[in-house]
């Protein structure tokens, strides 16, 4: 069957059909909606990088203070690590939130995606509590912009600096280098052309890895002293990245921007955005039309991320097939929360603990926990990466769950109706019908291979 | 729905990524008996992802360079010698023992053919899928563990076992295996059951996948509360986040549980190998968990420890020379751990290219020798009695498995 446009709208590029939120009913509104004020973030706000970086740095002196000092030591230490964990999940909460309600889902989505692209997992480093910020405030605002300036933003960003370990890297030729005889570190350029750009199989070879781990030094943040590019640690020197020199004798950030204007236009990043773009919203294996057309209208348009998401979104493919992605963890449960007509209160005034063991852990059984891929390259896209036996029974698991919390006035048949619209199969609502409680018969919904693939 | 139930009955376990098998084996309902193991040997594959420092673990301190390139990662206080060459790094020093009886043993500067663009994940991708650079890397759809299944008789779905929530492609592919990790449950209504059966009957991802949990759901803990507050407290219980040491030893034990039974081939994968800075504090982590993973192996396993062999291996190695930040970045020649009973151990494996800067590769990573997959090709040969053309035209396409090290008892 074919499916409205407003039903894939939803599903597809959204969190999901809800009775509480009307639907967007063409391109041009969801283009329109995305380029408009970003309501829902205004309407539910989640603290920046440096009220979190702040919290970190004290936390750090406390920590510190505890190896030494007495039992007020290690109770003003547990005390503001408590805190800061309480943040941590209050956010999360928060995050969950602004999809379950949001009327502009294409954002949210665009806001996970541009995050996993850009992954800065929050373990070890420091960077547990700062990660949400590091989202807020290098990736939320730049969606909608130039792809250059949103490479800038996040990949420069102190998270990352401090995630692919930049802030190490000195050149060894510098000054501070020489001193303290120390070097390089290739982490971040690496994964700045393999992951940030032009993917794996772009034309770069470990020569401009190289280069460009030089050209990277002098990017430098602590959560004492803040940002600081420190040319003192700069590798001094042109430096050739893909055969265009950058710097010169004293390195200067400004070197690093004019590489990555540059990089940012390189056709073998237009085609991996293209190409990650149709694969995270689409097909697993997309229509190479489209690819081609999101990649046209990246380099033609000088890489305004409005122009791919319009290309995407204008293109056949968009609107054709249903069902060969899977739903993230992530977009399940938020996907759940709407279909339920789960209201803002249940969600803001959960106590943390009982956010834990409803949400966070259970997405991590799922096999994505919160904020914490694996590596630098995010979440896997397949669909059997997410569809395992293991994960399957984490989602019936919590299903159940959820049912018994939310879907109790439900009918089944309904919700089928609701969160599948004409997708639902009269199969399907047959089915539901023969459960033995109307509990059950919601978490067989949740279950259904219909409502976890988009 | 009849029928379907009556699968359930039936030991048909199916991984999610099997749909090939799946199909190719036939209805859901058709009749099948299961089949005895096939072997008695036991093979354990242990994935380590991010690049396993194979200089760090495994030390060449008896060459001056190996201090002088890694001024302070050369540091030797606390390794323990195996051989006046090579000393084993001191944060597997709980593995001594099986060293000391044979049971541990190493294969030096050994790479898979991937070469000079350093990707973790492209590294990952051609280690499970066993292939060579012939073969492009977005061409492969199985594993080579899968593709080894698919040539031997007698093999059922829990012959091979991939455990854990990592999606470990070097058992996906058309042969079906099962999967299930330690920490998940179900907790169905038998009419539940059924209905859920229902809904995944047009779809052969879920059907297996779903299929699979319900049976395996089984084999997780049993003595958990039952019913709905059950779930949301097991699910609590989960949050305490157990040391990662502890999760490596439950990975470890739920396989041993399974080769115990009738699994045969068991595959994991444990992280945190990506040292980039302070590497010798970095590692420790990861070494921690490989450890307790060896031992909980051989613990679980009892009197079957002496028909296993286990295999860690990884991507790719790390520079040989210590970077900007007291880490390494990403190379190429590497180490491969094995340990068992089964095994010749109590020694080094492997052609030493030597540290000289002429004998690294690039000046700048440790050469590799040999091919990593030499050795589980003689190991599978010799255990499983699989032919060499078959192992080199097959499992591993484009293998010269070269001489055979004898690396079993």
């Amino acid at each position: 069957m074919n499916a409205a446009f407003s039903t894939l709208a939803e599903i597809r590029f959204g969190y999901g059909l809800s009775p509480m939120v009307a639907a967007p009913r063409s391109v041009d509104a969801m283009l329109a909606r995305l380029a408009g004020p970003d309501v829902i973030a205004t309407r539910f706000p989640i603290e920046g990088f440096r009220t979190r970086a702040a919290q970190e740095r004290a936390l750090g002196i406390l920590r510190k203070a505890r190896r030494t000092g007495g039992a007020s030591a290690q109770t003003a230490f547990r005390k503001a690590n408590r805190r800061a964990t309480r943040d941590l999940i209050r956010d999360f909460g928060t995050s969950l939130i602004r999809p379950m309600l949001s009327p502009d889902g294409f954002r949210e989505r665009l806001l996970r995606f541009w995050a996993d692209h850009f992954t800065v997992a929050a373990s070890g480093k420091g960077l547990r509590y700062v990660t949400t910020g590091y989202i807020e405030d290098a990736i939320r605002p730049y969606m909608t912009g130039n792809f250059a300036t949103l490479l800038k933003s996040a990949s420069l960003h102190p998270a990352m600096l401090i995630y692919l370990d930049q802030v190490q890297s000195i050149g060894p030729n510098s000054r501070i280098g020489k001193r303290l005889h120390r070097g390089l570190n290739e982490n971040l350029a690496r994964e700045m052309l393999e992951l940030h750009t032009m993917g794996v199989n772009g034309a770069y070879t470990q020569k401009d890895v190289r280069q460009l781990a030089k050209l990277l030094t002098g990017l430098y943040y602590n959560f004492r002293t803040g940002f600081k590019y420190r040319a003192a640690a700069a590798e001094p020197g042109v430096k050739t990245v893909l055969g265009h020199e950058y710097g010169g004798l004293r390195g200067q950030l400004s070197d690093i921007h004019a590489f990555l204007d540059d990089l940012a236009m390189h056709p073998d990043t237009a085609q991996n955005i293209a190409h990650k773009l149709a694969v995270h919203f689409i097909a697993d294996k997309p229509d190479p039309g489209m690819v081609q057309a999101i990649s046209r209208a990246y380099l033609e348009s000088g890489g305004a991320l409005m122009e791919c998401y319009r290309a995407m979104l204008e293109h056949p493919a968009a609107w054709q097939g249903f069902g060969s992605k899977a739903k993230q963890p992530f977009d399940y449960m938020v996907s759940t929360l709407r279909a339920l007509g789960v209201e803002e209160a249940a969600v803001a005034k959960m106590p943390t603990r009982r956010l834990r063991q409803v949400f966070a852990t259970p997405m991590q059984i799922m096999g994505q926990p919160w904020l914490r891929p694996g590596g630098p390259n995010g979440w896997p896209e397949q669909l059997d990466a997410w569809i395992t036996p293991q994960a399957v029974a984490a989602r019936i698991e919590w299903a159940l769950m959820i049912s018994a919390m939310y879907g109790k006035g439900n009918d089944p048949r309904d919700l089928a109706r609701v969160a599948l619209a004409e997708l639902a199969d009269p199969r399907l609502v047959a089915v539901l019908g023969a459960a033995e409680s109307r509990a059950e018969g919601v978490a067989l919904f949740l279950s259904a291979p219909e409502f976890n693939r988009r | 729905m009849t029928s379907s139930t009556s699968a359930t009955r039936r030991d048909f376990l199916i991984r999610s990524g099997a749909l090939g098998g799946a199909l190719a084996l036939g209805p859901l309902s058709a009749p099948m008996t299961l089949a005895a193991a096939p072997w008695d040997a036991r093979l354990v594959v242990i994935i380590l992802r991010g690049a396993m420092d194979g200089l760090e673990v495994v030390r060449p301190e008896g060459d001056p360079l190996f201090a002088q390139y890694r001024p302070t990662l050369g540091d030797r206080t606390g390794s323990h010698d195996l051989d006046g060459y090579f000393a084993l790094n001191r944060h597997l020093e709980g593995l001594m023992p099986l060293w000391q009886k044979g049971e541990l043993a190493f294969a030096h500067a050994v790479a898979t053919p991937y070469r000079d663009k350093r990707s973790h994940f492209d590294g990952q991708d051609m280690l499970e899928a066993g292939t060579g650079t012939d073969v492009g890397l977005r061409a492969i759809r199985d594993g080579w563990l899968n593709r080894m299944l698919g040539h031997v008789p007698g093999v059922s779905v829990k012959t091979a076992f991939a455990v854990g929530h990592e999606d470990m492609k070097i058992l996906n592919g058309a042969v079906p295996v099962s999967s299930w990790a330690p920490d998940a449950r179900l907790d169905l209504t038998p009419q539940g059951r059924r209905l859920l059966q229902a809904l995944y009957r047009g779809d052969p991802v879920f059907q297996a996948a779903g299929q699979t949990a319900i049976e395996l759901a089984a084999l997780s803990d049993q003595g958990a509360p039952s019913g709905q507050e059950g779930s949301a407290m097991a699910m609590s219980a989960m949050m305490r986040n157990p040391a990662r040491a502890e999760r490596a030893a439950a990975l470890a034990k739920f396989a041993a549980e399974r080769l115990n039974e009738e699994t045969r081939i068991a595959a994991f994968s444990i992280g945190g190998w990506d040292t980039h800075r302070t590497q010798a504090n970095a590692i420790r982590r990861a070494l921690g968990e490989l450890s307790a993973a060896i031992l909980g192996l051989q613990k679980t396993l009892g009197s079957n420890w002496k028909k296993t062999v286990v295999m860690a291996m990884t991507e790719f190695g790390r520079t040989a020379r210590e970077n900007g930040s007291r880490g390494t970045d990403h190379g190429t020649g590497g180490v491969m751990l094995m340990a068992g009973g089964a095994i010749r151990g109590g020694r080094v494996f492997g052609r030493w290219p030597g540290l000289r800067p002429e004998q690294l590769y690039q000046d700048r990573d440790l050469m590799p020798t040999r091919d990593v997959r030499a050795y589980p090709a003689h190991a599978m040969r010799a255990m499983f009695g699989l032919s060499s053309s078959l192992l080199e035209g097959t499992i591993f396409p484009g293998l010269d498995m070269g001489m055979d090290p004898h690396i079993l008892a």
